[in-house]
């Protein structure tokens, strides 16, 4: 069924009796052409960009829970590509184009909103730095604009400017970048691979894989085995947990980031803001909750619940950046797991076990790197090499000394 | 979290300074053939258990002592706190031990 606004009009005058669900609920089938390990937003996306752009559509994904219930039901919903490093950025980039186009590609509503993310500077070494970052941005293709005061005060007056100890001094913008509804990301990739013939499998666990002579054929799961010519593991927070069953051990930890929402509030902040003198980042959902967040942690969790001092912290530097919303109550805060990498950045690449892909590692950024993370990993499934942006997000980079290292932190997690 | 310093009892988690698993305090020795190859395991590969880790915190805004810490990953329990000191102390009189039980 194709989605329409001339169908919701037909539907509302007809009883609303001809809907049916957005995807099927199949039993596994023995064997399949590949095999997606982890029904979220990057699996789903892998699975859809496999059976619409590469012509491969005996796929399964196996999701061990319900469909979206990791990280991407529990992230901030930023979409953005500012990014620096030439390892990175064209990626991001890239994930920025299929943003703009996917609503239309895959007949779904994701309420993709380009509202713009501002990241704002405080010292002039900061300004300095923005701009060769929005210079490297634009040499990707990406769009910037380097603010001054007056520039950010025209879109943002309620910021605290003269702020004793963190005056803001301008900001970094990105137009184009803004937020969607993390949610109807991961419904409409199901969908859209559901569609074309792709078995989504919930409540389906990965205990095992077969590996004969160092070649991966099959999975052991909770609804029995399953053979496939490629098995790729695309589990983000669980990834140490599920390649341990593979005999590998990752440059990766699990650590906790939380997020916060305050009660729903009228309209107030259009775009997406970041701090620059601590972390923390802010935007209001079109129901009126202000969603924001900060700092991992910092310590190995799987948990998915986080600590008090670090809500203490998110809070102060809420603070010093916009007082207003001091009297605002905050309405629910959660946690999720993710993947912290030894340089910040992710993987997509093949294993030393032929048949078994990997991608992981996406730290807290992975929501935005959804579509051209599945675009990116369903280009090495079906042709066995790297999409030219992702050449650099190999496993073995910190044994060639090729990091991608956008804040040059070195191989410890809890900093990126 | 509350960790249950040796020497100055309860302390909240939030002095200290977390490093990650204590498997950082062996160090690979630097003139074996293999060395590059031990120091990039040693420096960037991780078991990431989920459940007991041991992992090290350096008490920054107290005794600047480093600790080990046995930690449930999954529920955030602390079940042992060694003074990392000792540790090394007793694995140099005995190398055969980990300071890992059982």
């Amino acid at each position: 069924m194709r989605y329409s606004g001339l169908r919701v009009l037909w539907e509302g005058l007809t009883g609303n009796k001809g809907w049916q669900p957005a995807w099927r609920e199949p039993e596994p089938k023995k064997s399949y052409d590949v095999i997606v390990i982890g029904g979220g937003g990057h699996g789903l996306a892998t699975a859809y960009y496999l059976s619409n752009k590469f012509g491969i559509t005996n796929v399964a994904v196996l999701e061990k829970g319900w469909l979206g219930s990791g990280n991407i039901g529990r992230n901030t919903t930023i979409i953005r590509s500012n990014y620096l490093l030439p390892g990175n950025e064209p990626f991001y980039e890239l994930s920025m184009k299929l943003w703009e186009g996917l609503e239309q590609d895959f007949n779904y509503n994701a309420m993709v909103s380009q509202r713009g993310v501002l990241n704002l500077c405080h010292t002039d070494a900061q300004r300095d730095a923005f701009a060769r970052r929005g210079n490297s941005m634009r040499l990707s293709g990406a769009d910037s604009e380097l603010l001054d005061q007056d520039g950010v005060r025209a879109l943002y007056p309620f910021l605290d400017f003269d702020n004793a100890r963190f005056p803001i001094k301008g900001g970094l913008l990105q137009k184009r970048g803004g937020s969607a509804r993390h949610d109807g990301v991961a419904w409409g990739y199901a969908r859209g691979a559901d569609l074309r013939g792709v078995d989504i499998i919930q409540n389906c666990e990965v205990t095992g894989f077969h590996i004969e002579n160092g070649v991966c054929k099959g999975v052991e799961t909770t609804k029995g085995a399953i053979s496939a010519k490629k098995i790729a593991v695309c589990v983000a927070g669980s990834s140490g947990r599920v390649m341990a069953q593979a005999g590998m051990r990752l440059p990766i930890e699990s650590h906790v980031l939380q997020a916060f929402v305050s009660e729903g509030l009228k309209p107030i902040i259009p775009g997406v803001i970041t701090f620059g003198a601590g972390h923390f980042y802010i935007s209001q959902s079109d129901k009126g909750g202000l969603v924001f967040g900060g700092d991992i942690d910092g310590y190995n969790s799987y948990a998915q619940r986080g600590n008090l001092p670090v809500v203490e912290d998110v809070c102060e530097s809420g603070m010093a950046l916009m007082p207003m919303i001091g009297r605002a109550r905050l309405l629910r805060m959660w946690g999720g797991v993710m993947d912290m990498s030894m340089d910040g950045s992710p993987f997509i690449d093949k294993t030393h076990i032929d048949g078994l892909y990997f991608n992981g590692g996406w730290c807290y950024g992975g929501f935005k790197a959804t579509p051209a993370s599945g675009y990116c990993y369903a280009h090495l499934l079906a042709k066995d090499e790297p999409h030219p942006v992702a050449t650099e997000m190999r496993l073995d980079r910190f044994k060639r000394g090729h990091m991608i290292d956008e804040k040059g932190a070195g191989a410890q997690p809890n900093l990126h | 979290m509350i960790i249950n310093h040796p020497l100055l009892g309860p302390r909240d988690a939030a002095e200290f300074y977390y490093l990650g698993d204590a498997s950082l305090l062996d160090r690979p020795d630097w003139q074996a053939p293999d060395a590059a190859d031990k120091f990039y395991e040693y420096q960037y590969l991780r078991d990431n258990a989920a459940g007991e880790h041991r992992e090290l915190w350096y008490h920054e805004q107290g005794d600047r002592s480093w600790l080990i810490v046995t930690r449930d990953t999954l529920t955030h329990d602390i079940t042992k706190v060694e003074l990392a000191h000792d540790v090394a102390l007793a694995k140099q009189a005995d190398p055969a031990n980990t300071g890992r039980e059982g």
